[in-house]
């Protein structure tokens, strides 16, 4: 039968219950291709009949609908059962995951944001990618204080009641580890879009700008070039920020999405430097200094830094450039059917607001411009879709962003070319996802 | 504007505060908070000022030699660092890699085309000295960071050097020196700072065109995963909602074989949550404190397997009580020469539940 793809609704295609067996799975299957052939034939009304043909089930309709649910015939749950919601028990595949391998010791490592499940721009506080390097803390926040020395008139410190009392501001913002995607400089080696993106997340963050409190203590413009800023943990996290930047748009955050910042990403303060690689957005904030030179901290100097093909390290390399990725469909997903799909991602750049994404289904030869499906925000990610209907032949999609500098995200032998194969950090390349036949989605590199 | 906020009647502090509106542009420019927060003593800023910089501006004076480094290695670092830096069990690498060409010149060979060495060791990238003392400083030993004297700080960095043999085996290190030792570090000209990527107005080093049509693109895949890495991650299904337009792929199973839609789905399975950290469950405390970086259930890694632990002191009498203080106090000699570090974070609660476990057979 010669149809039009687009008209098939093979997406709204359920999962199978629970109950089912193979073989009466299999006669579902059937039978609802007969029946969807014949629907389109006759031009039904596609949607509904597709959907309800996908269920083996009486000819009188679905059970689902039929007989009555516990849920529509009993009683709920009482309020405030959970004081603090949770997430539905249906959606406990989202979590956030080490990859195995990547590092030796749980307390110096990372966990992945489910990016594949997620919707939107926010990223849940829950499903916040974590990057520890000496294990967390959940601190006292009353004994917290925040410090500032260096080059400034009046050093001083600050309780966390002095900051909350202070001016405020609620930005959206990325963070994104200087480490994502790293693994993949040289070939393939992951499987799903948690592993080879998941350190990313983005999150309303609300705090005092750390202009204003430098300011406050009588901040040293001409001599004071640098910040460092240190946390309270173990590692004492160190990074150094230029002036321009931390009189620019820094926050001195205590809230994420809400509420105060979870234990994870820093309560009760982190530091937020928008654009730039999460290393330097210190958790558990304890310190600013104000300096007149750089300080080459262990994670500027050992770390953080870009190998290049001469054997020489870039220092200071901080700027997430723009990014975008594929989320749905993405690696280790399947396809249920040909047919129509919203495809959709996410992009992102350090250096600004994302003026375009294209997508393209054929490996890169062809693009189209993708819709822009919520708010398009400077430093934030900015979700967009775009409509595509699978043939059921092997395609590759690739997304690839450009921002508000006109900077195209670049494929990975360009980066290649330029930066060699050693680097770790700061891999910003287009990704591909192939779709096989037998609608897997898989990892592939092509260029 | 300090002494405004001790005048207590606010009758007072209008006229004050206004005869200062009239008189003084600096004090009408001040925000009403900016006197919010409170000066910091000198001895706060001494006891939270620890970053020493390149220049070595920070450093407190003191002086430690290769030898009294040597000591505390043994007892606080080789556990994780390897005996002479050369670890690869828990911790990447400190020491290796490095010439005395290198020495000379001041770049790493083994970072250049061709290089040989195996893995990127510290000493083979740091540039700078003052980053190895203050990272040592700030937040080593790794489960009792800031805990070494300034002294065991300039020691250990002595030590780390010799094996290196950037320093000979009997230097001391200290203040006075450290700057000439500097000049000896062998990857010292070999960063280089490049100001597009830390300016937020730079312009990005690699550059894409945003082709539509037709673009040149190669028609070989040059990379994809392998098969069987398909479920080094775990079985992807069930890291996927049970809904949607899409499921994750049953990676426990090879990839189906026909076209799509012709093998049946499997059935949705949303995994149970995993038990949250805390409270006395002695794997989860394991896991919670990386006892697990160095002993395995059933293997040695770095110390021994918490099976051999339960062999050994099985029938003794004391062997909770001899456990807890092997725990939380360390040791050596038992199963070799690599110490086991004393574990200070741990609570004697958390301490007997794991020694309990182990008397029991660590099952």
């Amino acid at each position: 039968m010669s149809k039009d793809l687009s008209e098939v609704i093979g997406r709204v295609l359920p999962a199978p219950e629970n109950h089912l067996s193979a073989e009466k799975l299999e006669e579902a299957r059937k039978a609802r291709r007969s029946f969807m052939g014949k629907a389109l034939a006759m031009g039904a009304g596609v949607a509904t009949t597709a959907t309800a043909a996908t269920r083996a089930m009486a000819a009188e309709g679905e059970d689902v609908i039929l007989k009555l649910p516990e849920h529509t015939v009993g009683l709920g749950q009482p309020v405030a059962m959970e004081g603090y919601g949770k997430p539905s028990k249906w959606e406990a595949n989202l979590q956030r995951r080490e990859s195995p391998g990547l590092t030796r010791v749980s307390q110096a490592s990372v966990s992945f944001t489910p990016l594949q499940g997620l919707f939107g721009i926010i990223t849940p506080s829950g499903l916040h990618f974590e990057r520890h390097h000496q294990g967390w803390w959940d601190i006292d926040p009353s004994k917290h204080r925040l410090m500032i020395n260096g080059l400034v008139k009046r050093e001083r410190v600050f309780t966390m009641d002095d900051l909350m009392r202070l001016p405020s501001v609620s930005r959206i913002h990325f963070i994104e580890c200087g480490a994502n995607s790293a693994p993949e400089w040289g070939n393939v080696a992951l499987p799903s879009v948690q592993y080879t993106h998941g350190m990313v997340s983005c999150s309303e963050f609300t705090g005092v700008l750390l202009s204003t409190l430098l300011e406050m203590c009588g901040v040293d413009k001409k001599k004071g070039k640098y910040v460092l800023a240190e946390g309270a943990d173990g590692s004492s996290m160190t990074r150094t920020i230029d002036m321009e930047r931390a009189m620019d748009d820094c926050i001195v955050a205590w809230a994420m999405n809400g509420e105060m910042l979870r234990p994870e990403n820093g309560y009760p303060l982190r530091l937020v430097v928008p654009g730039i690689q999460g290393v330097s957005w210190v958790k558990y904030l304890r310190r600013i200094e104000v300096g007149d030179q750089k300080y080459a901290t262990k994670d500027e100097a050992v770390h953080y830094i870009d190998h290049m093909p001469d054997g020489t390290h870039r220092q200071y390399t901080g700027i997430q450039e723009c990014k975008s990725v594929i989320t749905t469909p993405s690696g280790s997903q399947t396809l249920l059917d040909k047919g129509f799909y919203n495809i959709t991602g996410l992009a992102w750049s350090g250096r600004g607001a994302i003026k375009r994404v294209d997508v393209s289904v054929d490996g890169g030869r062809n693009w189209r411009t993708a819709r822009m499906e919520g708010p398009v925000l400077p430093k934030a990610l900015t979700r967009f879709n775009i409509d595509w209907v699978w043939d059921g032949k092997p395609a590759i999609l690739q997304s690839r962003a450009i921002d508000s500098t006109g900077y195209v995200q670049p494929k990975i032998n360009q980066l290649r070319a330029v930066r060699g194969t050693k680097s770790v950090y700061h891999q910003n390349a287009i990704q591909s996802w192939k779709v096989s036949e037998n609608g897997e989605v898989s990892n592939v590199q092509v260029f | 504007m300090k002494s405004l906020f001790k005048i207590s009647t606010p009758a007072a502090v209008v006229t004050l505060a206004l005869a200062l509106l009239g008189s003084s542009a600096a004090v009408a420019q001040t925000k009403p908070w900016h006197n919010i927060g409170r000066d910091a003593t000198p001895a706060e800023v001494k006891a939270w000022d620890i970053d020493v910089r390149p220049d070595f501006k920070g450093l407190p004076a003191g002086a430690g030699s290769v030898a009294k480094g040597e000591e505390v290695w043994e007892a606080k670092c080789a556990s994780c660092h390897g005996s002479f830096g050369e670890s690869n069990e828990v911790f990447t690498p400190i020491v290796g890699g490095t010439t005395k060409a290198d020495i000379e010149r001041g770049r790493v060979k083994n970072l250049e085309e061709g290089g040989s060495f195996p893995q990127k060791t510290t000493l083979m990238k740091v540039a700078t000295l003052s980053t190895i003392w203050d990272y040592i400083n700030r937040a080593m030993p790794w489960n009792a960071p800031k805990t070494l004297t300034t002294d065991e700080v300039y020691g250990v960095t002595a030590y780390i050097l010799s094996l290196a043999e950037i320093v000979p085996a009997d230097f001391t290190l200290s203040d006075k020196n450290i700057a000439e030792v500097q000049k000896r570090m062998p990857n010292r000209n070999g960063m280089v700072f490049y100001e597009p990527l830390w300016k937020a107005n730079g312009k990005g080093d690699v550059k894409n065109v945003a082709c539509m049509k037709d673009c040149p693109v190669e028609s070989t895949i040059r990379s994809f995963l392998p098969d069987f890495a398909r479920d080094a991650h775990g079985n992807i299904a069930e890291q996927n909602r049970i809904i949607g337009p899409v499921r994750g792929a049953d990676t426990s199973k090879p990839a189906p074989k026909g076209p799509v839609g012709s093998s049946a789905l499997p059935a949705p399975v949303v995994v149970a949550v995993a038990p949250a950290a805390g409270g006395s469950d002695p794997k989860v405390l394991l896991n919670a404190n990386s006892c697990t970086a160095c002993h395995g259930m059933k293997n040695k890694v770095v110390g021994p397997g918490f099976n051999e632990i339960a062999a050994k002191h099985k029938g003794r009498a004391d062997a909770e009580a001899y456990l807890v203080d092997k725990i939380k106090n360390g040791g050596s000699g038992v199963y070799g020469a690599v110490p086991m570090p004393a574990q200070p974070q741990l609570k004697d609660a958390e301490a007997k539940a794991i020694a309990q476990w182990i008397a029991a057979g660590a099952k």
